[in-house]
């Protein structure tokens, strides 16, 4: 049976792993290379790193953390943040990285997903969505860090982008991003729902208990997660055995 | 000296990691004379199959890796590297090596697709590369699968709403679908497995060269 997947997120700021909230008040955690190497010890699934400063004069400092990453850990990582055109979609997997992920670029020119996907293959683009609740009646697209609204919906543009090539969904909830309360279930079910490719959950998680609820009731093939892992309140180890003790198959 | 195929689109950096890992000297190998002379070869593969078959055929190495293949050749091919093995592939329609007799199909299944993560290794044929495989996960990533005429070169099953081949083994040719070096430690096992049994294969070529008369 396929398993559910854990992946810790990993934000990059010019060459270190940080974590703030909504882009202030970053605190450094640390060195990327050790902490992916770190969790793919403790039994971390995949992982992503996402470059949240996507500036074109930082991308050596990020080219070169994948390379040393692909040197030494094991498991499937994406590259993340800022990513525009297919060139700086080959630098990225040529240093090792397994996916990329793209996302206000799709959005502005949706045929950068077919490109991608004809290129390297479907199985190496996701596009991640940044959503947040209308209405009752559904959840509108945003790029840019969440800064900027689309006249997209969540929904509907997951269904594009599958059917333009992507592999996988990454979906960010931001209502509930940083508020360690749990996943949008009601967004992540409705995606899921909505596509055949995998989805991955991301934004709210607090709890081992939240992770267990995106993959159930959320029908999410795999859920994202930072401050709980980074903080080490809840090791990768601890979350996947509550998982396991909760009926959810995992590695 | 262990050869890894370049068609020119698969991403060989993970593998050669690994094998950097494992202390083990390998050769990125772009033309059928480096392959002719490797000890091993191991054929990792992502994307389509007929654009890397008609690179394969472009460089002329889809002649040298079915004769190193014939000799006996210790052989490992990863995801593409183990359905270019069978005639035909339905995702383009592309015609393969033909080293074993079969087809690549579509996973015919109500799960997602493609299946993307980590799932089981079972029924496990016995085969030195593949030991301690059994009930293992290990990272996959594809949407079609191989159907061998010949069942009995099935050496693994992973089952994703339905049962498909995740391993071929026959003599020294060995395919896996998964992706041994994205598996972590099991799969870092298998490759370290496949290295010894080159080993094995090269030291007993080079004894019953010996004995020749």
């Amino acid at each position: 049976m396929l398993l559910k997947r854990i992946i810790p997120c990993l934000d990059v700021a010019g060459g270190r792993v940080v974590k703030g909230i909504h882009f202030r008040q970053l605190r450094d955690q640390g060195d990327p290379v050790v902490m992916a190497r770190a969790y793919s010890d403790q039994g971390a699934d995949e992982l992503v790193f996402l470059d949240i400063e996507a500036a074109p004069q930082q991308r050596a400092t990020l080219v070169d953390i994948v390379e040393r990453t692909a040197r030494s850990v094991f498991i499937p990582f994406t590259v993340g943040g800022g990513i525009r055109d297919v060139d700086e979609i080959r630098t990225l997997l040529r240093a090792g990285a397994d996916k990329v992920s793209i996302q206000t670029a799709a959005v502005q020119r949706p045929a950068l997903i077919t490109e991608a996907a004809r290129l390297y293959g479907s199985q190496c683009i996701v596009v991640a969505i940044d959503a947040k609740r209308e209405t009752d009646a559904g959840w509108r697209v945003y790029t840019h860090g969440g800064r900027q609204v689309t006249d997209l919906d969540a929904i509907g543009w997951a269904m594009d982008a599958e059917r333009r090539g992507a592999g996988e969904i990454l979906l960010t909830s931001i209502d509930a991003d940083g508020t360690q309360n749990g996943y949008d279930l009601p967004l992540t079910r409705a995606v899921a729902n909505a596509v055949q490719i995998p989805v991955i959950a991301s934004g709210g998680a607090g709890h081992p208990k939240d992770l267990a609820a995106v993959l159930t009731e959320g029908q999410a093939d795999a859920a994202l997660a930072a401050s709980i892992f980074h903080e080490g309140v809840f090791p990768i180890a601890d979350t996947k055995r509550y998982l396991r003790e909760h009926g959810v198959p995992v590695r | 000296m262990i050869a890894l195929v370049d068609y020119g689109a698969g991403n060989l950096r993970s593998v050669r990691n690994a094998l950097d890992t494992l202390e083990v000297e390998s050769v990125i190998a772009t033309t059928p004379q480096e392959l002719a002379g490797a000890d091993a070869i191991v054929f990792p593969g992502v994307g389509a199959a007929a654009p890397a078959m008609a690179a394969l055929r472009g460089r002329r190495m889809d002649r040298a890796l079915i004769d190193a293949i014939r000799r006996g050749t210790p052989f490992l091919g990863i995801c593409l590297g183990l359905q270019l093995l069978f005639e035909r592939s339905a995702e383009d329609g592309a015609t393969c090596l033909g080293i074993l007799s079969g087809t690549v199909d579509r996973l015919e299944t109500a799960e997602k697709l493609p299946h993307v993560g980590w799932n089981t290794v079972d029924a496990v044929a016995p085969h030195p590369v593949t030991a301690g495989l059994e009930g293992k996960a290990m990272y996959f990533t594809h949407s079609y699968v191989v159907a061998p005429q010949d069942r009995s070169v099935v050496a693994g099953q992973t089952t994703h709403g339905v049962p498909f081949v995740s391993a071929v083994a026959v003599d020294t040719l060995v395919g896996v679908q998964f992706h041994p070096e994205r598996s972590g430690s099991a799969g870092l096992g298998l490759l370290g497995n496949f290295v010894r049994f080159a080993n094995q294969e090269r030291a007993r070529a080079a004894q019953a060269d010996h004995s020749l008369p």
